[in-house]
């Protein structure tokens, strides 16, 4: 098979990213757009790297102040209680719901670090040419790209806890600073996944973006 | 029908699509990305699906979604009302992210794709069907309605330890429309409307 393998750039032929048609742009310069979609095409996402860094770095900044800063604020007549992302969990836990707890860990702690982590390595090996592994890293992509709106879970938990537990002057839960940050982690690190491009790698080191342009 | 030559939008590797019996798939054999799908009835039955969850989704924007009893005192909320919660308290741009990803991109993906299903049924469908396409395709990942559903089966489980809590009408129809838009995708061919769509070009599609 691997005497065969042709890939759409090596042939001249450029996919477009919308409707996936086949067509071959004029030589030289940037291929222009599509004749069926008329959506501009591209031999790879354009700064693909980079940009894919960068909003990787942004939601890794983020990530800090999302777990030491509460999320939920518990106001009773008597007390007034401070909630971070891990103690929310381990109330659950400690209440006698482990699963719900197992839940919460794993959409608010597990995937968002898993992200970052999967993200930083599919964007070093293919920065380093790396031809090891290409299937696993695919499948890695493909997993981190299904699985990453999950850990928006927790905003929804405490976007709904607050809209109901409203009953001034006998309890009412309120948002923290935390909140606005873990959701950031979530957009951003969503936006990067959107921005790497998996045929990177496949291309293993050859740099299609400047040979074309 | 022809073969259909493509290039693997996840690897870039050229192969030939050979024609699918109905209710196939074809997967790239380098990194086992689908390519294609053909499903039995590719326009109509979406049609039928996203019709009824629009309907639903109205059910489940208006009704409530869960409600609240503590000593004597009652509360309920709808999905607005959540985000509206949060931008009264003061964390407007989390509360707009989460009014984009639970009510306008679920809404925003049914209403272009009834519009694309009714427009794609004769050919050759004029060029805004395809800009309709991109969109919807865009907002998919972004409409997290069965994330907000586990979200809100937890928040219960936690209100729950304080006041004596009950899911709603709501609830029930978030529960059938997280089954509904997962079909909608299932059944649905965007190849299918590509083929019929006008070319931007201005050539015509090739029969």
């Amino acid at each position: 098979m691997s005497a065969t393998v042709r890939t759409g750039v090596e042939a001249g032929l450029v996919s477009c990213e919308t409707c996936d048609l086949l067509s071959r742009p004029a030589r030289g310069g940037r291929p222009g757009h599509c004749p069926r979609c008329g959506s501009e095409l591209e031999w790879r996402r354009r700064d693909s790297i980079q940009r894919t860094w960068a909003l990787l770095v942004a939601a890794a900044i983020c990530y800090i102040p999302a777990n030491i800063l509460p999320v939920l604020r518990t106001n009773t007549a008597v007390s007034s209680d401070a909630d971070t992302i891990i103690s929310g969990a381990i109330f659950l836990y400690t209440s006698g719901s482990w699963p719900l707890a197992l839940i919460v860990l794993i959409a608010s702690v597990m995937i968002p670090l898993g992200k970052l982590v999967a993200l930083a390595y599919l964007l070093i090996t293919v920065q380093r040419g790396s031809v090891a592994n290409n299937r696993d890293r695919a499948r890695l992509y493909r997993l981190v790209e299904i699985i990453g709106r999950w850990s928006m879970l927790d905003v929804f938990v405490d976007t709904f806890t607050v809209a109901l537990v409203q009953l001034q002057p006998l309890m009412s839960v309120e948002p923290g600073p935390g909140v606005v940050f873990f959701m950031a982690v979530v957009v951003l690190t969503m936006l990067a996944v959107e921005s790497f491009d998996p045929r990177l790698i496949w291309d293993a080191g050859k740099n299609w973006e400047s040979r074309h342009a | 029908m022809s073969l259909e030559t493509v290039a693997c939008p996840a690897c870039d590797l050229l192969q030939e699509i050979p024609p699918l019996p109905p209710g196939g798939k074809a997967r790239c054999p380098r990194c086992a990305e689908t390519l294609a799908s053909r499903p039995a009835d590719p326009l109509d039955r979406p049609l039928a699906l996203t019709l009824a969850a629009a309907i639903v989704f109205i059910i489940a924007n208006t009704q409530p979604l869960m409600g609240l009893s503590a000593v004597g005192r009652q509360a309920s909320t709808t999905i607005l009302g959540g985000a509206y919660e949060m931008w009264v308290q003061g964390q407007d741009l989390t509360a707009m992210v989460v009014a984009f990803c639970v009510v306008i991109a679920p809404a925003s993906y049914l209403a272009f794709m009834v519009t694309i299903l009714l427009a794609a049924r004769r050919a050759p469908a004029p060029s805004w069907v395809g800009e309709l396409l991109r969109w919807a395709h865009f907002l998919k990942p972004w409409s997290m309605l069965e994330v907000m559903m586990l979200g809100v089966l937890v928040a219960l489980v936690k209100i729950a330890e304080l006041a004596s809590v009950s899911p709603g009408i709501g609830m029930y129809a978030v529960g059938l429309l997280i089954l509904l838009l997962p079909a909608i995708a299932v059944t649905f061919d965007p190849g299918e409307v590509w083929r019929r769509v006008e070319w931007a070009a201005g050539v015509a599609p090739a029969e």
